[in-house]
């Protein structure tokens, strides 16, 4: 029953983040949302976090990315403490959360514009970055001249413009239709490699968490606990048709399985 | 098929369009002179008492009165909107800074929304002698009551706007790690602007009537006692023309706001965002190159 991490076997490359019995309750400790979570995630890693709703997976995202307190357990990312909002994190939301009076590439701009005044090179990265989730002819538009899958690669371009190299994704694309879905998974996992960013990928799909990953941390709810993490062994780059094969159903019936019959 | 040339007199939509328009337009103003020729008719053969409904030519014959033979409603005229300009700007920005006042202390919030609710559920207008009472006689009564009528809606409206930010949005700033000064100002603020603009336009609306309201309770100048000095003298053909006048001038209002509206919280629309994008564009361009 409890809940051990395997450190992944993915050699000897440094860990981003680390959690150690990280544990939050609410109200006072009458809610438990997230147990004894231990789990790691090393650089340039694509690891899913997947589970039924309630299970504490986006409360554990946002412990990471600083926006709550843990209420137990140790919780590094590059070796230090988090303790609020980091530089070298950034977090991607279900919704784009962009600002609708700011044109695509304004958007973009905007990490740089909070650490002061983006410079022209700033500016020429922006636009680099819109061209790389395919929106170099939209950097001019303003959110409502957007579709809701393009808005989302303006979220995307933005959460590269931080600079950070640990992304958080929160169901970026849970808001989309099936086929949009596919194909922006598809792009996230050619511009993680190209930026050579670590990703950690809120999901409750499972198909969707084995597809990405290198690794899976599969979490069960009341209380939210790390139920097992699983290492993915499919071959990189990956395709769509990777999806009906038999090593892939049997990861899929793993995690099922992890899930207690989900 | 045979023909491309030939006449099709349902082939042109745009054509048919253009047809459709003039018909509405020709369709509003047959019905608009009906209404006025059954109106003339009805009062010239008594059907209609003329001292209620005086004639429409009467009315035409009025306009020229006070606006060019006499000229006499012109310096009403100022007066009204002086006061009206005055009341608004002095009751929407009071509105406004407190709105946003409020809106950021949860403290003061808590404590100030009982008296917001009691001064809410009261008729403002109730007031008006309350306020002449103690300001006295003159201007400063009357734009102490327009400001009354127009406080509200800017300040619930900034209230509101301040408080109801989008909360995913303000996580994102969070995690970004903006300011307290920088998430009021690149966030909290231009998401008001949309639901503060819409507290104004219904402000000025409001102090049209303020104004009036003001001027019929201190009978000296303005449009609204010169409504109270024509009608007490039966002279309803000039009151009639006086309340087309403030039809007028609360259509030039409505309408004014609309369009200041839209250029502010350009985002709302389609026109707004076109022009803009553009503009952001050029702008941007022009920084890469220079």
């Amino acid at each position: 029953m409890a809940a051990t991490a395997q450190a992944a076997q993915t050699g000897a490359s440094e860990v981003v983040v680390q959690g150690r019995n990280v544990g939050k309750t609410f109200g006072g400790g009458s809610v438990i949302a997230v147990q004894d979570a231990n789990f790691e995630v090393r650089k340039g890693g694509f690891v899913s976090l997947v589970g039924p709703s309630g299970c504490g997976k986006s409360t554990l995202l946002r412990m990471i990315a600083g926006l709550i307190d843990r209420t137990s357990g140790d919780l590094q990312v590059h070796g230090t403490e988090v303790t609020g909002p980091r530089q070298d994190v950034s977090m991607m939301f279900q919704r784009a959360t962009l600002l609708e009076w700011r044109t695509a590439v304004e958007n973009v701009l905007l990490p740089t514009e909070i650490r002061g005044t983006p410079t022209r090179a700033d500016k020429a990265r922006a636009m680099e970055l819109l061209g790389m989730v395919g929106l170099k002819d939209f950097a001019f538009s303003f959110p409502a001249q957007l579709s809701g899958g393009m808005q989302q690669r303006v979220a995307l371009a933005r959460l590269l413009q931080s600079g950070a190299d640990l992304l958080l994704l929160d169901e970026p694309f849970g808001a989309l239709d099936e086929f949009t879905r596919e194909h922006l998974n598809l792009e996230l996992l050619r511009i993680v490699a190209e930026v050579k960013a670590t990703t950690l990928f809120v999901t409750h799909n499972i198909s969707e968490a084995i597809f990405l990953a290198d690794q899976v941390v599969v979490m069960t709810a009341r209380p939210g606990r790390v139920a097992k993490i699983i290492d993915i062994d499919l071959e990189r780059p990956r395709q769509l048709s990777m999806q009906t094969s038999a090593e892939f159903n049997r990861y899929v019936d793993e995690v099922r399985d992890a899930l207690g019959g989900y | 098929m045979a023909n491309a040339s030939a006449p099709m007199p349902s082939g042109d939509p745009l054509a048919a369009t253009q047809r459709l328009r003039i018909r509405r337009i020709l369709t509003h103003t047959a019905l608009f002179l009906g209404i006025i020729l059954a109106w003339e008719w009805g009062a010239r053969t008594g059907r209609l008492d003329p001292l209620f409904y005086p004639m429409p030519s009467g009315i035409l014959r009025s306009f020229w009165l006070i606006y060019v033979e006499n000229g006499n409603i012109w310096k009403h005229l100022y007066v009204t909107m002086g006061l009206v300009l005055a009341g608004f700007a002095a009751g929407s920005v009071l509105g406004m800074g407190l709105g946003a006042l409020v809106g950021f202390n949860p403290l003061v919030r808590r404590f100030l929304q009982p008296y917001v609710i009691v001064l809410e559920a009261t008729p403002r207008i109730a007031v008006a002698p309350l306020l002449i009472a103690a300001l006295g006689f003159g201007p400063n009564s009357k734009i102490a009551i327009i400001m009354l009528v127009c406080f509200f809606a800017p300040f619930i409206n900034t209230l509101s706007g301040v408080v109801n930010v989008n909360e995913e949005k303000l996580e994102m700033f969070r995690s970004l790690g903006a300011s307290k000064l920088q998430t009021l100002r690149k966030l909290v603020l231009p998401e008001a602007v949309p639901v503060i603009m819409a507290g104004e336009r219904l402000a000025l609306t409001a102090a049209l009537s303020g104004a009036l309201v003001a001027e019929f309770i201190q009978r000296d100048q303005g449009i609204g006692s010169l409504i109270l000095v024509y009608t007490r003298n039966l002279n309803m053909s000039s009151a009639f023309a006086c309340i087309f006048t403030l039809t007028l001038i609360g259509f030039l209002i409505f309408r004014g706001m609309e369009i200041i509206d839209h250029r502010i919280a350009f985002w709302k629309n389609e026109a707004g965002l076109a022009r803009t994008s553009q503009r952001r564009k050029a702008k941007f361009t022009a920084q890469m190159e220079g």
